[in-house]
């Protein structure tokens, strides 16, 4: 049978359309796709885009992917995609992509600064990358150094990149995008439970009878997630209750049964409010037996800042920011503070000095009648006044609705699932707003149970599993252990086969603190990998200038040109997600891993490759120095116990860290990977640089080392070959079954084994606290210890870092769009997606629009102390604001609203608020 | 009388001629009027009228903000230097001021016909009025309708949840989704096609039609008995009644009277 | 430079006025919006093509203030004047037509094959025959096909294939008709030459002056309005006259000038 182009087209077409809606297809037309297909190769992978972590099918034929499917036999999605999932197949081959490594240079084809970028060999971009590491790692230490991490790095290259920065530099500076994106929730989960990341899975999606969003904009942001939301609901139209918490009306709203829009921050206040009503007058709600048993309550200080400068008259602030600036270090009490305050004695017109700046974390262990008396001041008159976001809703219907939502929540009958993202994490106090949440879930003793869930969800494919698990953070190491544990350096440093002493106990510079750094020039050299960092962080105009106007060499691996590659020194070409192999792990703590599948385009090579191919040039002579860190801690020589270990001098990181014995153990060719190929481990047909192959399996090995770190710990990894053969599993992985509900002894073989009834909160980190009152701690009390108990936060409002004044009087809220990932540096390269949504606009209500003189579509300034840009103005799209208030997404890099927006973080988390700042529009 | 005579022959040659070129003329106009997909900015005339009574100025064109309007030329296949949109590329983004409508000199963009009374009583333009087309879905290639989580057409819509909304269905195969299917409501979608423009497909799902061609017409002897509104559609029916089919053709007596049995 | 006294200046309104109109289109001017079927001058007044108009009405259309208005001032404003002056001055399509008789003559193709015999009068059928097709298809019948139009809006808004109307034109006159389109065809010339019949701006010949060369003659694109050259000394009264000047360019003997058809020296003594 003969079968021309077109018609193997449409037939592969209408065969996928079909399975995808279950109808049976005519059996002559199978056998055509059949026939069509049969030169293809289909197989499994993972979607590249959200934290949700649809399957995908790969087709591929003379090395190019040619279609994608949504995967019928992951769970997640079921054969589905959304919009973005169906283009994972055009995503690879934008024109633009970056096919050789660029070097800034002069005439004479040197690195310059200044210069313009022109191509160079492998070889020579890594020489200077080197000289330049070099350079500054001699001048400033360990600290002089960093990597911008990612929530997209497969795990493997996190691996790679902690091991090569934090055992080999020695260095604690590398962090990820994933700061900027869920840090928040992690604080949250570690403060309320000791361990990282939801108890939950998706399936209490189906379960749940009262699901309430809380700043998560499902339907653009997870929208496989919100169909089975969507479906959950028309399961029992009447009795399932949908409620949709946000600051303006978005897509959700439309299938809400209740649409609450607050003030910025008055989330605070509200979850409050809840916590109030059901302690105070629904105490019967109240689940006391789970709350004795496996409760106990907790708060911390106030006055914690706003995660600015800690120097308020810092040179590099330009005079306009001085006064947000200086909210660091003390700000005058509001009413409603001075309200919600009343219990700590702080009143309101009063000067709040920030005395805990350095220590926002701390906490202590209070009584239940502390907490409740921490409570009073939110009384609903309260709380709706300060809440109401919407001046156009009466506060009788304001009121009516919050009335309602505790219902939700208390009844009974209802299973409760609580799901968030980025309006409660990217918050000036989006850890609080974490633990109120798990505060109301806990007091009710709905968690940890199917449709019981309060469930933080991430935005990157591998935000959890990579970016959390791995711990490319500057505090973390794998499996929820940090730097500053003496007994968790050990276990790291005998997994990664590093002599005693090797890691650095002092916390690295957080993501934003980098670019303060760079900025301070206390960071010279830093490497971008997996991420957009100059387009993402907050306030950008000084890292824009920083980058390159400052003495430092910025290395950035990209796929395509974007803002960072744009303000780089050197650019480094990086293969793709489907060129090379890798594992992604989802926000219900699902590991899914896929095989290279194609040969990368042009002369990119790999994240893990690059990082490997740099650990080549350095000895371990150069590194395992002493170093000296701050005025207490300097770091020990540890060259002599290196010796002891059998290593040499002269050898490099690469032996050490990739290319030991262990690795080597792990042959290519694998079964595994038969009629696949695996560039690194074999090289590929291009034959780069002569580039060959390391021999061995190195993501495999890189795998079964880093599943050490779990295993017996909570965080336990099934072997690399397992997931090959299933769609996924959700850790911990324990004799090999997956774990649908942490914490819960039914499901949780970790909550059995600590044989306390039917929960165990069994997290090990932060489980003996001291105790007080509502106004601190009292050393007297001693410490409580808290073996398997989880905190109820009292936690309460504060206003944002910047509030709307009279010369910037409109809130400024950033986000993202369905059509878009992230910078959209990869999604803006795909026709149809950059036809549907081809630039980032002003959503604005349309009595802002009138009053400011401006008119639907027009180009329009936004300005705030820090910056500029230009946007159109719509009135009439997805999202409708509420007067005073505009969103501005931020995919779109000729509308850099970054460079708007403010860099106070939690000072908990260091999660900047993108959410909040405070802006003017005019006329462009 | 020669000189009458000529003058005879000449009218007549004349005549002659142009009977000739004008039915050639006329061929080609008609050729022309003939393409009826054709989408007209907003407040058009009816078409008839329209072509009637456009200039061909280009001054609704000139106004446009964003370039949406193009003026047919030759080989566009549209009558002949009148003005038109083409969603996919160059949809009307449904300015509130209407630039085009008060730009034309002739009134075949006609202001009435997108204004209406603001709560002042004051005539206002209103871009919510405009029907230059009507979005048409194809469900078969829509990927909406297949599961897949898309919207696109939805979100880009000025007119969200008025001119599309979306249906819920559960998603049968799956047991544990729901399709979002777009749905367009032929009350409130104006045209515009920016649904047209965001639909992902390799050629659109959806796509803007002139309503003539996209609208049937429900029967003007029947109103839908739960909808109040549905009355309003035939208030302009006559009274007189006789319907014709080929059975009822013949008279009934002549019928009755043809022993054809 | 004598020679192009007129010519020159012609050249350069012709392009300018498509220039303005391109540039109101292009950079947004408001000198002169839309093109010459209907436009705007500082977006204040307007100006609408009367032959258009009038085609349009008999189409069936109401015809909205603006236009008419528009019509009412052009109309006036050449009726003011006189002559075609908008043929030789402000339309486009003269430009391609003289290119096309200046290749005619300097090649001498007169002399390889013989002009169509088409008489000048057929124009006055293409207006009748305008107004009637436009009644009986409802749409402006000549606007549909016209050259002109297609020209000028290619020219400010792009060419589909309405390059092909101004080639269609382009061969017509150089291997069909001297001056064919322009001289014979055109309704909308020929609207102008009645609009134009009683202007001011007339020809005027002093045939005291003339040496009968017949120069003027020659060049002439309506050499039929010439007909008091050797005859007597007057002003050209026909309105065919496209006001063009070249007469005035080719003649050495400073027999024709421009003049006013009332306050003229040369009146038209028989």
């Amino acid at each position: 049978m003969k079968v021309s182009r077109r018609d193997f087209l449409k037939t592969t077409a209408a065969v996928s359309a079909a399975t995808a809606i279950g109808i049976s297809v005519p059996d002559d037309l199978k056998a055509a796709a059949k026939e069509t297909q049969a030169q293809w190769r289909w197989d499994k992978a993972v979607c590249r885009f959200c934290g949700t972590g649809c399957g995908i099918m790969i087709a591929t034929k003379n090395d190019m992917i040619v279609a994608v499917k949504g995967d019928p036999l992951a769970p997640v999605n079921m054969g589905l995609n959304c919009i973005k999932g169906y283009f994972n197949a055009k995503i690879m081959y934008g024109a633009d992509r970056l096919t050789d490594p660029l070097l800034r240079v002069n005439a004479a084809g040197e690195f310059d600064k200044k210069g313009k970028f022109k191509p160079v060999t492998w070889e020579k971009a890594f020489d200077v990358m080197a000289k330049q590491f070099k350079k500054a790692y001699s001048e400033l230490g360990p600290k002089g150094i960093s990597i911008f991490g990612s929530g997209q790095y497969t795990v493997q290259e996190g691996v790679a990149a902690v091991k090569l920065i934090k055992g080999g530099f020695r260095s604690n500076n590398i962090d990820p995008n994933a700061r900027h994106c869920m840090a928040s929730a992690v604080v949250g989960f570690i403060q309320t439970f000791g361990i990282d990341e939801p108890m939950g899975n998706y399936d209490d999606m189906h379960h749940a009878d009262s699901i309430v969003l809380w700043g998560a904009n499902m339907a653009e942001m997870h929208p496989v997630l919100w169909s089975k939301v969507t479906d959950r609901k028309l399961s029992r139209p009447k009795w399932v209750k949908l409620v949709n918490i946000s600051t303006y009306v978005n897509r959700c709203s439309s299938l809400a049964d209740l649409e609450i829009i607050i003030k910025p921050n008055s989330d605070l206040a509200l979850l409050n409010y809840m916590a109030r009503e059901i302690v105070y007058n629904r105490p019967e709600a109240i689940d006391q037996d789970f709350v004795d048993k496996y409760c106990v309550f907790a708060t911390g200080p106030v006055d914690i800042g706003y995660g600015m400068r800690s120097k308020i008259d810092h040179a590099k602030y330009k005079p306009g920011e001085l006064d947000t600036a200086a909210r660091e270090a003390s700000k005058v009490v509001t009413e409603a503070e001075g309200h919600a305050w009343s219990s700590l004695g702080i009143k309101a017109g009063s000067t709040l000095q920030m005395k805990n700046t350095k220590k926002p974390v701390k906490h202590w262990a209070i009584s239940f009648d502390d907490f409740k008396k921490g409570l009073e001041p939110y009384t609903l008159d309260f709380v709706a006044k300060l809440a109401k976001g919407d001046p156009d809703e009466s506060l009788s219907s304001f009121k009516d609705k919050l009335k309602k939502l505790v219902e939700y929540y208390v009844a009974k009958d209802r299973k409760v699932s609580s799901f968030w993202t980025m309006g409660f994490n990217q918050h000036v106090r989006g850890s609080w707003v974490n633990e109120q949440m798990y505060a109301i879930h806990l007091l009710l003793g709905k968690i940890a149970q199917p449709g019981n869930s309060p469930f933080s969800l991430t935005g990157q494919p591998s935000a959890c599993g990579t970016a959390r698990e791995v711990g490319t953070f500057a505090h973390r190491l794998p499996s929820d252990m940090v730097v500053f544990n003496p007994k968790h350096r050990a276990k790291s440093e005998k997994i990664w086969k590093l002599p005693e002493g090797t890691l650095n106990p002092v916390v690295g510079s957080h993501y934003t603190k980098i670019m303060r750094d760079l900025e301070d020039g206390k960071i010279k050299w830093t490497w971008v990998q997996v991420n957009n960092p100059w387009q993402n962080t907050a306030n950008l105009n000084h890292w824009i200038k920083a980058a390159r106007e400052m003495d430092n060499f910025i290395v950035v691996s990209e796929v395509y040109p974007g803002i960072s590659a744009k303000v780089a020194d050197l650019i480094l070409p990086t293969a793709m997600i489907f060129e090379k192999w890798g594992a992604y792990g989802n926000a219900e703590r699902r590991t899914q891993h896929w095989r290279q599948q194609v040969t990368p385009v042009g002369n990119s090579m790999s994240d893990t490759w690059q990082t490997v191919e740099f650990s080549k040039r350095f000895t371990l002579g150069e590194v395992w120095k002493a170093h000296k860190i701050n005025d207490k801690v300097t770091l020990p020589d540890v060259m002599a116990k290196a010796r002891a270990m059998g290593y040499k001098d002269t050898d490099t990181l690469f032996d050490v860290l990739y290319a030991n014995k262990e690795a080597k153990s792990y042959s290519w060719p694998d079964p595994v990977g038969n009629g696949f190929m695996n560039s690194e481990a074999a090289g590929d047909k291009r034959d780069v640089e002569g580039f060959r192959g390391y021999g061995f399996f190195i993501q495999k090995y890189l795998w079964e080392e880093y599943r050490k770190f779990g295993i017996g710990n909570g965080h336990d990894l099934a072997d690399f070959d397992t997931y090959h053969k299933v769609r996924g599993l959700k850790w911990p992985v324990v004799n090999g079954k997956e774990t649908d509900y942490r914490f819960n002894a039914d499901y949780d073989p970790y909550a059995r084994k600590a044989n306390t009834g039917k929960f165990a909160f069994y997290g090990k980190a932060l489980k003996a606290i001291g105790q007080g009152d509502l106004k601190g701690p009292k050393k007297e009390l001693g410490k409580l210890k808290l073996p398997n108990k989880a905190k109820i936060f009292l936690r309460h409002y504060a206003e944002p870092a910047e509030v709307p004044s009279k010369e910037y009087p409109l809130w400024l809220s950033t986000g993202r769009i369905l059509e878009h990932w992230h910078t959209g540096t990869m999604t803006m390269r795909v026709p149809e997606l950059y036809r549907a949504a081809p630039e980032a606009y002003c959503y604005m209500h349309p009595a802002d629009v009138t009053n400011g003189g401006l008119k639907e579509g027009q180009l329009i300034w936004i300005e705030s102390r820090r910056g500029k840009v230009k946007a159109r103005v719509n009135t009439r799209g997805r999202n409708k604001m509420p007067k005073g208030m505009i969103f501005v997404p931020w995919f779109d890099e000729r509308v850099l609203i970054n460079k708007v927006t403010l860099d106070a973080t939690c000072p908990m988390s260091k999660e900047t608020d993108f959410k909040k700042c405070a802006v003017k529009v005019y006329k462009a | 009388m020669p000189e009458r005579r000529d003058f005879l022959v000449n009218a007549i040659k004349g005549l002659g001629l142009a009977a000739t070129g004008g039915l050639a003329w006329s061929g080609f106009i008609e050729e022309g009027k003939s393409a009826p997909l054709i989408l007209r900015p907003p407040g058009a005339l009816p078409e008839k009228e329209f072509i009637a009574s456009c200039i061909k100025c280009g001054m609704c064109v000139e106004a446009c903000p964003y370039d949406a309007l193009a003026l047919a030329e030759p080989g566009d296949d549209k009558p002949i230097g009148t003005p038109f949109f083409t969603p996919r590329t160059n949809p009307c983004y449904m300015c509130k001021d209407i630039p085009c409508v008060p730009a034309c000199p002739t009134g075949s963009l006609d202001e009435s016909l997108v204004s209406d009374k603001d709560e002042n009583g004051e005539l206002k333009l209103n871009i919510n009025l405009a029907k230059m087309g009507l979005a048409v879905i194809d469900r078969e290639t829509c990927i909406a309708y297949s599961g897949i989580q898309c919207d696109a057409c939805y979100r880009s819509c000025p007119r969200i949840d008025e001119a599309i909304t979306i249906d819920y269905t559960r998603n049968k195969r799956t047991g544990k989704h729901a399709l979002r299917a777009p749905v367009v409501h032929s009350e409130a979608c104006t045209g515009c096609g920016l649904c047209e423009k965001a639909c992902v497909t390799q050629k659109s799902s959806i796509f803007v039609l002139p309503r003539e061609i996209a609208m049937g017409k429900s029967s003007e002897r029947y109103i839908k008995g739960w909808d109040e509104r549905d009355g309003e559609r035939i208030k302009d029916v006559t009274e007189e009644v006789t319907t014709q089919t080929p059975r009822s053709g013949k008279s009934a007596i002549d019928y009755l009277n043809n022993e054809d049995f | 430079m004598r020679k192009y006294k007129y010519q020159i200046p012609r050249r350069l309104l012709q392009i300018s006025i498509l220039f303005i109109f391109f540039g109101g289109n292009a950079y947004g001017w408001n000198v002169l919006r839309g093109n010459l079927s209907s436009a705007k001058v500082l977006d204040a007044i307007p100006l609408s093509d009367p032959f258009a108009v009038l085609q349009s009405y008999s189409a069936g259309a109401s015809i909205a203030t603006d236009a008419l208005v528009g019509a009412l001032i052009i109309l006036l404003f050449y009726a003011v004047l006189g002559g075609r002056v908008f043929c030789g001055w402000v339309c486009p399509v003269n430009m391609v037509t003289d290119l096309a008789c200046k290749i005619r003559t300097s090649f001498n193709l007169d002399t390889i094959w013989k002009s169509w015999d088409i008489q000048r009068g057929v124009r006055f059928w293409v207006i009748g025959l305008s107004v009637v097709l436009s009644a009986i298809l409802g749409v402006a019948a000549f606007e549909w096909i016209s050259p002109i139009g297609a020209l000028h809006r290619g020219i400010i808004y792009g060419f589909g294939f309405g390059w092909a109307f101004v080639l269609i034109v382009f061969l017509f006159d150089l291997f069909a008709v001297k001056n064919g389109f322009c001289g014979h065809l055109c309704p909308l010339g020929g609207f102008y030459s009645i609009v134009g019949r009683f202007g001011f701006l007339r020809i005027g010949y002093d045939k005291a002056k003339c040496t009968s060369c017949m120069k003027c003659i020659e060049i002439c694109p309506e050499e039929q309005v010439l007909s008091i050259v050797n005859q007597h000394s007057g002003a050209v009264l026909s309105g065919e006259c496209i006001n063009c000047g070249r007469c005035i360019e080719v003649c050495d003997d400073n027999a024709v000038k421009f003049s006013s058809i009332y306050l003229n020296k040369y009146s038209n003594n028989k």
